[in-house]
């Protein structure tokens, strides 16, 4: 038997439907993460989803959530962070002087293929999971990692995948699939973390 | 041109996923751009008259200067819309050579054909169209649309039309769903649209696009009402650029879009904003533009 995990995702914006249903599907508790009051939860794990990075910055300093989340991820809530999350969490972005979490010491390039007709699909090796289709929208890629950060893929020359302490951090939407490798690997590492 | 693959529908649709949840505002210039991205919107509408003043100018309405939107572009890291008439393929083909992120063929500009829309299954770039009821929704996507919004009323600051598609939409895939498999092929024939779509419908509750609410909306209780009714999402037009303050408007209605099941929020996120635009009502303008395009 399991142990049972609590994961607030941020709902402020974004694909955290996606997030929801299938860590869901794994046999974790989701809560949703819209404002202040939501934060009181005590949670296991946090997952910041797809969307517009800059919508989800803005929401999170009016609603008051910013510096509450920020010292959970400081005090080492593990966290899975796609696309606008891996923004998020970025200690630089390249081509933006916004930046917001500054917990991941990379440095990020956002739209880094460009507008949607430069989005793709494809399928590359992730260190620990496999080889494994991966969806790129309007994504961001790692440009840039420092010592302790651990790259997980690389597609292009460009780093999509990186774990650093607590947090795993990816420019691709493993939640758009039905591929549940990814998810299955985040909460190894919240029960891990549960002890 | 390349035919769109099914991945790049796969895509396109993910795109609309990745704006759910938030606000897709018109602007008029790279200014109100800047204020609408600095206020939260997810994407923004480039055009050169917003729905209120082209209803009150009258005449012809098309596509807009290509110049004006890429200004639009380099002003704005977020996604980037615009519209094309109705059936004008040609218009669509100089968005997509933009490098436009979404097309709306939308109702709001002069049909450029009354019984034709766009074949969207042509092109790589997406297209987001107006629907007033289920039938109305699944034509367009099996067109090859990949995000569906209620027709409204647009440039009104009327909620009412946005309300009545929400509505019928909601109760007509609800109706599908109670149905028996073997009734499904007559409502593929009453819909007037494919079976597989109807089937789709029928398995899932859903459409297989995201659906935002458009027409009408100009406060953040209009906003919360359409999350409420079921929109996974809003387009505000006119409601923002014709209020007396955007920038707080436009705030407020971000907000009030994450936090619509929450009336503490929502009443504080009304509290002094201003004038909203004026409106007209529904009985007092000319142009139904809900009706254009079926």
């Amino acid at each position: 038997m399991m142990k049972p995990v609590t994961i607030g995702i941020l709902a402020v914006q974004g694909a955290f439907i996606e997030h929801r249903y299938m860590l869901e599907s794994l046999g974790a508790r989701c809560v949703e993460l819209r404002n202040k009051e939501n934060l009181a939860i005590p949670l296991d794990g946090l997952v910041l989803p797809g969307g517009e990075s800059t919508v989800q910055g803005r929401i999170l300093r009016d609603e008051g959530m910013f510096g509450i989340l920020q010292q959970k991820i400081r005090d080492g809530l593990p966290v899975l962070a796609t696309c606008a999350g891996l923004i998020l969490l970025a200690d630089h972005l390249s081509n933006d002087r916004a930046s917001y979490f500054q917990t991941l010491p990379v440095t990020v390039r956002r739209n880094a293929y460009g507008r949607q007709l430069g989005s793709f699909i494809t399928t590359a090796p992730v260190k620990g999971i496999g080889d494994v289709r991966m969806n790129f929208i309007r994504a961001p890629y790692i440009e840039s990692v420092e010592s302790g950060v651990d790259v997980l893929s690389v597609v292009d020359d460009h780093i999509v995948a990186v774990v650093y302490k607590n947090q795993l951090a990816l420019s691709f939407h493993p939640e758009v699939g039905q591929d549940t490798r990814i998810h299955e690997f985040f909460l190894d590492r919240v029960r891990k973390k549960k002890g | 041109m390349t035919r769109k693959t099914n991945e790049r529908y796969e895509l396109n649709k993910q795109l609309a996923q990745m704006l759910k949840g938030g606000v897709i505002m018109d602007v008029t210039t790279s200014e109100q751009a800047k204020i609408a991205e600095e206020a939260g919107a997810c994407a923004v509408m480039a055009l050169e008259r917003i729905p209120a003043d082209i209803r009150a100018a009258g005449g012809v309405s098309r596509m807009s200067d290509p110049y004006m939107i890429k200004g639009i572009q380099d002003a704005v890291s977020i996604p980037v819309m615009a519209k094309c008439r109705i059936g004008h393929f040609v218009e669509a083909q100089i968005l997509e050579a933009i490098e436009i992120d979404y097309i709306d063929e939308s109702e709001v500009l002069s049909p450029a054909d009354n019984i034709y829309h766009i074949d969207k299954t042509k092109f790589n770039v997406p297209f987001v169209c107006g629907a007033r009821n289920l039938g109305e929704a699944l034509r367009r996507i099996a067109e090859g649309a990949s995000m569906i919004r209620t027709k409204g009323e647009p440039g009104t600051g009327d909620v009412v039309q946005a309300v009545s598609h929400m509505r019928l939409i909601n109760s007509e895939i609800a109706a599908l769903t109670a149905k028996r498999d073997d009734e499904l092929y007559e409502a593929a024939k009453s819909l007037q649209v494919p079976y597989h779509l109807v089937k789709y419908v029928h398995n899932e509750g859903r459409l297989p696009v995201v659906n935002f609410a458009a027409g009408g909306i100009a406060t953040p209780a209009d906003a919360a009402l359409m999350m409420q009714l079921g929109a996974e999402g809003v387009f505000v037009g006119s409601g923002i650029f014709k209020s007396g303050n955007p920038a707080k408007r436009a705030r407020a209605i971000v907000q009030a879009v994450t936090n619509y099941q929450n009336p503490e929020i929502l009443a504080k996120l009304s509290e002094n904003l201003g004038e909203a635009m004026v409106g007209i009502n529904e009985e007092e303008i000319k142009i139904l533009m809900a009706e254009r395009g079926q």
